[in-house]
């Protein structure tokens, strides 16, 4: 797989500094799925459109399970150099949500240890900053998109630039404990309905979900 | 003032019998369907639709005609070409948006003519100065297939195009000048396979509309023309298919042409080949799914092509030592040559000898040493993959160099490349890397 691991590090590990996000270790519906989205186009970056355009959803499938399966250690996280309110925003926001904007914690979709839940949900840490800026910002201008219901554009859409950067700071300064793994389930039900997980999902009418 | 109205007068009359010059070389052959709002309602057999749906394969028409993880045939993808962008129709048999009111005639009119329904005239990105040839059985058998095809409501994207290429006035010009409607007519000096292939390659195939080169009006000469071009915009080069220094199959036997269409790879005289770029599109989309008996029939077409030897053009592999130029003599030990030891030299081998059946050797690679660099700049630049098909599930992958290379770095290896182990092609400049990469 040395056309993956140019760009995303031997075995898939990438470092935490650069742009280009770690693909080993992360569920492997959620890898399978974002290969699908670059084929097909839900996600937008020419390297990844053009190399996976001749490809077929079996090999594809084949490809996130070799990364997906494998257990390569973390590189430390980044030094934060925002201001101590934003970090202490980012913080709130991941923990505990902000219900007065109706957006969900992060912990409630990604895991308590933000590690991801297996199989289609990403870890949200041990990512570098800018990675996770641009796909927040992606989502929220629609260059970015999942399977419908996209439930990660309604909240990116309903976060403020500045809240964005906050969480990136945060998220990317967190270290990843040794031996971490995506969680094997949900704690609840997803508070939002989301097209690219096939998990239990609470009645409609009780998703807090900005509606548009 | 006399002498003046006169030159006027003649002049007008020149305009008009231009003007209808061109009307009528635009109109003389065209064949109007019954208008008479009696639909003629034959209900298709399975065999056709089943025929139908094996034809619109061989001519990839879902290739052009269906968005990037778009519904199938419902169209929206956008053929961009050196006067804008052409937007391909919606197929599906909706009858608002759809082609869902045309009758077998509309349909063979559109083919044959290149006509739409309600007589406008379409553009040739729609390669119908090939599709005239298809016979009128095959014509109707794609529209009964197409019209067994679930309706999608989708509207039709506008093309943009500048002006004046957005008139169909320009149009019927260009008409006029580059198109007749026209069908295959048999060889009857050649075997059924061969007469087979041609129809195939020159009807729906298509092939031309890339292996051959366009005019400054978007022209190709002929659907027989095959000696290669720059696919416009995309950058792109489609080897000629009658020069053994490029693409040609003269040399190879007729099953390793046939495992290059069916599979994506094949291993000519022992060394690994695969499809790229927008061949890999055609090897996905077509000709994987053709029949062995049509794919034998092509090849051997392919392989019977008369060869052209390009004056002015670099042998691809000489004997080593014999760089083509200076510049190249001096890159074997300049910077290209450490780059490709880092980056390039882990599967393409220090002699540039490959890997048998994963990494294509570069030494004697006539797609690394063709005269135009194209599609070596857009390998390193955007890296690969061969297309996964049935007979190569699981094809090899090169890395993308955009992000460690940049176009100065790029030229060196490849001059490097170019003018290594027996291959004598002219060295790439920084310029020439930055034209063909293009837009990202």
């Amino acid at each position: 797989m040395q056309a993956c691991t140019g760009c995303h590090g031997p075995q898939g590990r990438a470092a935490s500094d650069g742009y280009y996000p770690r693909i080993a270790g992360k569920p492997a519906g959620y890898l399978y799925n974002q290969l699908l989205g670059f084929r097909d186009g839900r996600r937008s970056y020419g390297l990844m459109n053009q190399l996976l355009a001749p490809l077929t959803d079996d090999y594809l499938r084949e490809i996130a399970g070799h990364f997906a399966g494998l257990d390569v250690a973390y590189p430390a996280p980044q030094v934060a150099t925002g201001n101590v309110d934003a970090l202490s925003r980012g913080e709130t926001l991941v923990l505990q949500g902000d219900a007065a904007l109706r957006i969900p914690a992060c912990v409630q979709c990604h895991g308590a240890a933000l590690m991801g839940v297996a199989p289609a949900i990403p870890a949200l840490i041990g990512m570098p900053r800018d990675y996770l800026n641009a796909q927040l910002g992606a989502w929220r201008t629609g260059n970015r998109h999942a399977f419908e219901p996209d439930c990660m554009a309604q909240v990116a859409k309903a976060l403020a630039p500045q809240d964005i950067a906050a969480l990136s700071q945060w998220l990317a300064a967190q270290p990843v404990p040794a031996g971490a793994k995506p969680a094997r389930a949900l704690p609840a039900p997803l508070p939002l309905r989301c097209g690219g997980v096939a998990a239990p999902m609470p009645d409609e009418s009780a998703a807090p979900g900005a509606k548009r | 003032m006399r002498a003046a109205g006169r030159v006027a007068a003649a002049t007008l009359g020149l305009a008009v019998l231009l003007g209808a010059t061109v009307w009528w070389l635009n109109v003389r052959d065209d064949e109007r369907p019954a208008t008479a709002g009696v639909a003629q309602v034959t209900v298709p057999s399975v065999e056709q639709v089943a025929r139908g749906a094996y034809l619109a394969r061989a001519g990839n028409c879902m290739g052009c005609h269906t968005a990037t993880g778009g519904a199938p045939y419902a169209g929206g993808r956008g053929v961009p070409t050196p006067f804008g962008t052409v937007f391909a129709p919606n197929l599906t048999p909706d009858a608002n948006t759809g082609i869902g009111a045309w009758s077998s005639a509309d349909f063979w009119r559109a083919l044959h003519h290149g006509r739409s329904r309600d007589g406008r005239l379409l553009y040739p990105a729609f390669p119908y100065p090939n599709y005239t040839r298809v016979t009128r059985e095959d014509a109707d058998a794609l529209h009964a297939y197409l019209r067994s095809l679930p309706a999608v409501a989708q509207p039709n994207r506008a093309h943009e195009l500048r002006f004046p290429f957005d008139q169909q006035a320009a149009l019927a010009v260009w008409r006029a000048l580059y198109f007749r409607a026209a069908l295959h007519t048999p060889d009857a000096t050649r075997s059924a396979e061969w007469n087979r292939g041609a129809y195939l390659v020159e009807a729906l195939g298509h092939c031309n509309a890339c292996h051959a080169s366009r005019n400054a009006l978007g022209a190709t000469a002929s659907p027989l023309d095959l000696a290669g071009g720059l696919i416009p915009v995309q950058n792109w080069y489609a080897p000629s298919l009658t020069s053994a220094r490029e693409a040609s199959v003269a040399a190879w036997d007729l099953p390793v042409i046939t495992a290059l269409l069916k599979t994506g790879v094949a291993a000519p005289h022992g060394a690994l080949v695969a499809v790229a770029g927008p061949m890999s599109e055609v090897v996905t989309g077509s000709t994987q799914h053709l029949t062995d008996a049509d794919l034998r029939a092509m090849a051997a077409y392919l392989k019977a092509l008369p060869q052209t030897t390009q004056p002015g053009e670099h042998s691809a592999t000489t004997a080593p030592g014999q760089a083509a130029n200076a510049s190249a003599a001096a890159a074997l030990t300049g910077p290209g040559a450490k780059r490709y030891e880092q980056y390039c030299a882990q599967c393409h081998g220090e002699r540039g000898e490959g890997v048998a059946a994963i990494y294509p050797a570069l030494a004697g690679n006539r797609a690394v040493a063709m005269h135009t660099p194209a599609n070596a700049v857009h390998m390193v630049v955007e890296g690969g993959f061969a297309p996964a098909t049935a007979g190569n599930p699981r094809p090899f992958g090169m890395p993308p160099f955009a992000t460690v290379l940049n176009d100065e770095e790029v030229a060196q290896v490849l001059t490097f490349v170019r003018g290594s182990w027996g291959n004598a092609a002219p060295a790439v400049t920084a310029l020439e890397v930055s034209r063909y990469r293009g837009a990202r």
